[in-house]
């Protein structure tokens, strides 16, 4: 179970190095729902055997992340014609050689932060900090509105990694409360991006930006 | 019981986006409100005692903060009513830019409006912390709607701030409730619980490093949805966005369940016997907020940032007052009632005059004594209410604080808390006199677009009235309240 467990984190790694480069809005969806489809694999790896709680988890977040999110963006992102991010805030080459510090000091972070108890992997905690980390370098350094949608379930993802940790102590109950809490944010933050198109004929949030301080 | 509180609006909503007629879904919504105060009232005055390992229920805590928000929604429900009556159909342009725009379908804004209080009570009632964590997001996610009814581009823009800002907030608060379970593990990783008597019982066996980084996470994520500098980004732009009856609810309602989860997490903390870090914590993240939002009261062109402000000040003071603990805790619930009951008047008075001025730029109003005399006077006695001056409430619960501060030998502290409030009161003072009594532009040839209806203003009139009674006489049961509140949640009782 180790080394599956391995992989799929290595898998996970690799899902955000490459989101950190993709310019193609498509080609970022689609390592999304990567990520998002091999996360559900998570609690039942985690879990060392499969039990019924892991696998409901398991295989809700494997439908949502993996399955529904990726349609509606990918839905979204043909309804409002937006393919790629043009001209980001921090470039790709950047984007990826910033990932690659984050990701070393995501490393030594996790080998400081010891467990009291045997982690599931001693790559668990590394790899839910990085990925936690794409989703807000995502929110930060792009401009797309529906990149930042992306970015916000990298994060979300990355958090529930970090959350295998404690996998026995979370009641299945409000793992589903954050899973629903989850799909409604997206499917909100989903419906602006239309009305953001259509008030500012485009999706840049960089020209958001009417509401200041003035004074008298 | 706790279900029906919680389940009545939610059937409400239902009922409310099915309904055909405009007039009908109004009197739903006053109807709903009028029906979850009643249910309060029964629960404040024989409150049913809890199981101790049930994840709902409201103990003292809870009962004060279902409370507010309970009368205050009540309050914007009534007149909400009112202003929705009130507004026009079709295309319409909005004050100040000029922007047209259409208004949100009003059969999905009346049931955000319902699904808000549903989750603010499920706040209220959270005795886990996982479940507090789902409540305050869906608190988020259905206020983000309500923002963005007036369809036009600023309001989108504030909208789109609030939910990624507070979202992402959120996010970091859930890693903290991991951290928790961490913390409250035993060795052999069994045992990790988010209840919350549970983790204040086991307090001393808790892991403190983890407890530490549990808090510092917790704080900052829920301190971005009540609104601490400097997570405190998205709360200007949506109170001034928003129609005035939500930035009501906002400030009196929504920034105080936020609040209750740092208190709740503080109290663990007091258990654990970190309760001074946490504590310092608070106290820090307390007076940046009050120092910087009185610098940005000075001055403030638009009255109804001026007020988004002055909640992050009056925010920054619950902060200082859970920090300070003892008796400054006691001040922190008893002015988080106070603080709600001015501020939401306040913010429907400012609703009023945006209808009557077809402005929120403080230099196009004046002499609103003259134009509007209840909502004007409203607005005079409010100043003093707010900036904490007798006999009004917010006097009696700053003073506490102060006290205590002083009593704890913390000087400096009070200090630097006593010159932020004297900033903001010069700020506030200045500009609400301007408004109230100034010259309105134009001269002679100046004409309101909306007469003062009676409806608009008597909800202001009883909230503030409550004001000045918290302010004269606190109710017995109200105290009993507060001071088990205080000892609850790591402080003791005067």
């Amino acid at each position: 179970m180790q080394d599956w467990m391995g992989n799929v984190l290595i898998a996970l790694i690799l899902t955000d190095l490459l989101l950190l480069g993709s310019s193609q809005l498509r080609n970022a969806i689609r390592l999304m729902a990567v990520q998002g489809f091999v996360l559900g694999l998570l609690p039942w790896l985690a879990h060392g055997k499969l039990t019924g709680a892991a696998l409901l988890m398991g295989a809700t977040s494997a439908v949502l992340k993996g399955g529904v999110f990726p349609a509606l963006l990918r839905w979204a992102s043909r309804e409002i014609h937006v393919r790629r991010e043009i001209e980001p805030l921090v470039g790709y080459i950047p984007s990826l050689l910033i990932g690659l510090g984050v990701l070393t000091g995501a490393f030594v972070a996790g080998a400081r932060l010891t467990l009291p108890w045997a982690s599931p992997s001693p790559l668990l905690i590394p790899t839910g900090l990085f990925t936690a980390w794409t989703g807000l370098f995502l929110i930060m350094a792009r401009r797309k509105a529906l990149t930042q949608v992306l970015g916000y379930i990298v994060l979300e993802n990355g958090i529930f990694i970090l959350g295998m940790v404690v996998v026995e102590a979370m009641p299945l109950l409000v793992e589903l409360g954050v899973l629903l809490d989850v799909f409604a944010g997206v499917f909100v933050m989903g419906i602006l991006v239309f009305h953001i198109n259509r008030e500012f004929s485009h999706i840049d949030v960089d020209q958001l930006d009417a509401l200041r301080e003035e004074t008298l | 019981m706790i279900a029906a509180l919680i389940l009545l609006p939610i059937g409400a909503a239902v009922v409310a986006l099915l309904m055909e007629s405009d007039v009908r879904r109004r009197r739903l919504l006053v109807g709903t409100a009028a029906a979850h105060l009643g249910l309060t009232a029964l629960y404040w005055c024989n409150p049913p005692t809890v199981a101790a390992d049930a994840w709902l229920g409201f103990d003292s805590a809870g009962r004060i903060f279902l409370g507010i928000s309970s009368v205050l929604f009540l309050a914007v429900a009534f007149y909400g009513a009112y202003r929705l009556g009130r507004e026009q159909r079709g295309r319409q342009a909005e004050v100040d830019t000029g922007m047209p725009f259409i208004n949100a379908p009003e059969a999905v804004y009346t049931a955000c409006l319902l699904l808000f209080l549903a989750m603010m009570t499920l706040v209220a009632a959270s005795r886990h912390l996982g479940v507090l964590w789902v409540a305050l997001e869906a608190t988020t996610l259905t206020t983000a709607p309500l923002i963005y009814f007036h369809r036009q581009p600023r309001s989108l823009e504030a909208t789109w701030k609030y939910l990624l800002v507070c979202s992402v907030g959120i996010a970091l608060a859930l890693l903290g409730n991991f951290l928790l379970v961490v913390a409250s593990a035993h060795a052999d990783g069994s045992g990790g619980t988010l209840v919350i008597r549970e983790l204040v019982a086991r307090g001393a066996e808790l892991r403190a490093p983890w407890m530490k980084a549990a808090f510092v996470f917790l704080l900052v994520g829920y301190g971005t949805k009540m609104g601490l500098v400097p997570m405190h980004t998205w709360l200007p732009d949506a109170h001034s966005e928003a129609p005035s009856l939500v930035s009501a609810l906002l400030s009196g309602a929504l920034l105080n369940c936020a609040f209750l989860g740092i208190l709740r997490t503080h109290s663990i903390c007091a258990a654990a016997g970190i309760g001074d870090f946490s504590g310092n914590l608070l106290i820090v993240f307390g007076l940046i907020s009050m120092v910087f939002a009185a610098a940005f009261l000075v001055n403030q062109a638009d009255y109804k940032r001026m007020l988004a402000y002055s909640s992050i000040e009056h925010m920054g003071l619950l902060a200082l007052g859970a920090g300070l603990g003892g008796a400054a805790l006691y001040g922190a619930l008893l002015h988080a009632v106070n603080h709600s009951l001015v501020k939401a008047a306040l913010f429907m008075v400012a609703g009023n005059f945006v209808a009557a001025y077809r402005t929120k730029l403080v230099g196009q109003t004046g002499r609103a004594l003259h134009w509007l005399p209840v909502s004007g006077g409203l607005w005079l006695l409010g100043v003093f209410a707010i900036t904490g001056s007798p006999p009004f409430g917010t006097f009696v619960s700053e003073f506490t604080m102060l006290r205590a501060a002083f009593a704890q030998g913390r000087e400096w502290v009070a200090v630097v808390a006593l010159v932020a409030l004297g900033v903001a009161f010069i700020g506030m003072t200045r500009t609400f006199l301007c408004m109230a009594l100034g010259p309105e532009p134009g001269g002679g040839k100046f004409e309101i677009a909306e007469k003062e209806q009676r409806a608009a203003v008597i909800p202001a009139l009883v909230l503030m009235g409550m004001s000045l009674w918290l302010g004269l006489w606190i109710p017995g049961k109200l105290h009993q309240a507060l001071a088990h509140a205080a000892r609850l949640l790591g402080g003791r009782g005067p």
